[in-house]
C-alpha cells in the first residue's frame, strides 16, 4: 500500500514531471524563471495549491459529476461529466482566492513572499492539468493526494532548476536576437531530453 | 476602417503571440507532432478566442472589477466545453489524441491575455477581430512547427509518406528526436529568434 503510494509519487515527480515531461505551466515556467528565490517562491505556492486542488476535485468528482455519481440522491443515471472543465476550474480559482485570503490573514510573511504568484497560478496549466489527469486515470482520494502533492514538487523541481541555469546563462554571450526568450527555450529543451532519461525506469 | 485592419494582422505577424509576447506555450509544444492534430487545435483556438474577445467585450461595462476573473473564465470554460464536445462528436480519432489538450485551452494564456488587455476596453465587434487575429498567429506558428516536426520525424505531411523512409524501401532516414517533445523547443526557440531580428530590422 504505502509503496504504491512512494512508487506513484516518485513517479509524478521525475518520470511524469509536469514541466518537463508534459510541457504544462510553461508560460509560468518561463516567465518566472529569472531568479532562483522567485522560482522558489512559486514552486511552494504551486506545490499548497496542486496539493489541495486534486484531491477536492477528486472529491466533487466521484460524488457529484461521475456518471451515477448522484445516486445517492436518489438521480442514478445522471452523467454530469462534460461540466467538468467548468467545475475544476472553478475549485482551483475558488481555493486559490481563500488560500490568499487566509494566508493574507493568518501568515502575513508567507503572503508577502509569495505576492502576486498566488493569482498566477489559477491560469497555470499544470494546475488544472493535474485534475484532469486525475480523473483520465481514474483514482482514488489517496492516490490523488499523492499524485497531486507529487506533480507539484516536480513542477518546483523544473522551475528551480530552470532559474538557476538562467542565473548562469547571464553571463554567456548569446547571439543577437536569441537571447532572452529564444535561448530559455533551447536550454529548456535540453532539460526535457535530460528529462527523459527517468522514463525507461519502471516502477 | 484602417483601424479594424491593424488590429487584424498585427498580432499576425508584427506581434505574434507566440513568438514575441511568449504566450501559450503549453500547447503549442504539446499538439505539434502532427499536422493534422495542429490543424484541429488552431481551428478550435481561433473559434474560441475570437467569440469569448466578443462576449467579454459585450458585457465589459456590467462586469464589477472584483469578480472580473471568475466571470472571463467562465465564458472561457463554457466556449472550451462546447468546442470539446463538438470534436469528440465528429473527429474521435483526433480528439483521443489531443486528449487533454482541448480542455487545457482554458488555462492558455493568449486568451485571459487578450481578454484583459483588449476586450475590456474596445467595442466587440473590434474585440472579436482582435481575437482571430491572435488565434491566426497563434496558429501560424504551431502550424510551422507541426509541419517541420511531422516532415523531419516521420517524413509524412497529414498522415501521406512525402519521403519515403528505410524501413519502406525508400532512401529516407526518420530523425525520431523531432518526433519527441523537445524538439519542439528548439524549433520555437529558432522561430522567436528570426521573428526577432525581423522585427528589429524593421524598426532600425
Amino acid at each position: 500500500m504505502l509503496e504504491s503510494y512512494l512508487a506513484l509519487f516518485i513517479k509524478a515527480v521525475f518520470i511524469e514531471n509536469m514541466a518537463l515531461s508534459f510541457f504544462l505551466g510553461m508560460c509560468t515556467f518561463l516567465a518566472v524563471s529569472k531568479k532562483v528565490e522567485t522560482a522558489f517562491g512559486l514552486g511552494v505556492a504551486v506545490i499548497v495549491v496542486q496539493t489541495i486542488t486534486v484531491p477536492v476535485n477528486n472529491v466533487i468528482y466521484t460524488y457529484l459529476l461521475k456518471e451515477g455519481a448522484l445516486s445517492w440522491a436518489g438521480l442514478s443515471g445522471v452523467d454530469l461529466t462534460f461540466i467538468g472543465l467548468v467545475t475544476y476550474i472553478g475549485v482551483i480559482a475558488a481555493i486559490v482566492q481563500i488560500l490568499e485570503m487566509a494566508l493574507d490573514k493568518y501568515v502575513p510573511s508567507l503572503y508577502n513572499a509569495l505576492g502576486i504568484f498566488l493569482p498566477l497560478i489559477t491560469v497555470n496549466c499544470a494546475i488544472l492539468c493535474g485534475s484532469l489527469f486525475m480523473v483520465q486515470r481514474d483514482y482514488n482520494f489517496g492516490e490523488s493526494v499523492v499524485f497531486g502533492m507529487g506533480s507539484g514538487v516536480g513542477w518546483a523541481l523544473a522551475i528551480v532548476a530552470m532559474a538557476g541555469l538562467r542565473e548562469k546563462l547571464k553571463y554567456a554571450s548569446v547571439p543577437k536576437g536569441l537571447d532572452g526568450a529564444g535561448i530559455t527555450f533551447i536550454v529548456a529543451g535540453i532539460m526535457a531530453i535530460s528529462f527523459m532519461l527517468f522514463s525507461g525506469i519502471q516502477l | 476602417m484602417a483601424g479594424y485592419g491593424k488590429v487584424l494582422f498585427d498580432p499576425i505577424f508584427k506581434n505574434n503571440p507566440i513568438a514575441i509576447q511568449i504566450l501559450g506555450i503549453c500547447s503549442a509544444l504539446a499538439v505539434t507532432s502532427k499536422l493534422e492534430t495542429t490543424l484541429v487545435m488552431s481551428l478550435s483556438v481561433i473559434c474560441i478566442l475570437g467569440l469569448s474577445n466578443f462576449f467579454i467585450s459585450l458585457l465589459r461595462k456590467m462586469m464589477p472589477s472584483s469578480i472580473r476573473l471568475i466571470i472571463e473564465m467562465t465564458i472561457i470554460a463554457t466556449l472550451v466545453i462546447i468546442a470539446d464536445q463538438v470534436i469528440k462528436a465528429y473527429m474521435f480519432e483526433v480528439s483521443k489524441q489531443l486528449s487533454v489538450f482541448v480542455g487545457l485551452i482554458i488555462t492558455n494564456c493568449i486568451l485571459l491575455g487578450r481578454a484583459e488587455a483588449f476586450a475590456v476596453n474596445n467595442t466587440p465587434f473590434k474585440s472579436m477581430l482582435d481575437g482571430i487575429g491572435n488565434a491566426a498567429g497563434y496558429s501560424i506558428v504551431l502550424i510551422q512547427v507541426a509541419f517541420a516536426r511531422e516532415l523531419i520525424g516521420s517524413g509524412k505531411l497529414l498522415g501521406y509518406t512525402i519521403l519515403k523512409p528505410i524501413t519502406e524501401g525508400g532512401w529516407y532516414t526518420p530523425n525520431g528526436l523531432f518526433l519527441l517533445a523537445p524538439s519542439a523547443f528548439f524549433l520555437i526557440g529558432v522561430i522567436i529568434w528570426a521573428a526577432k531580428l525581423t522585427v528589429a530590422k524593421e524598426e532600425a
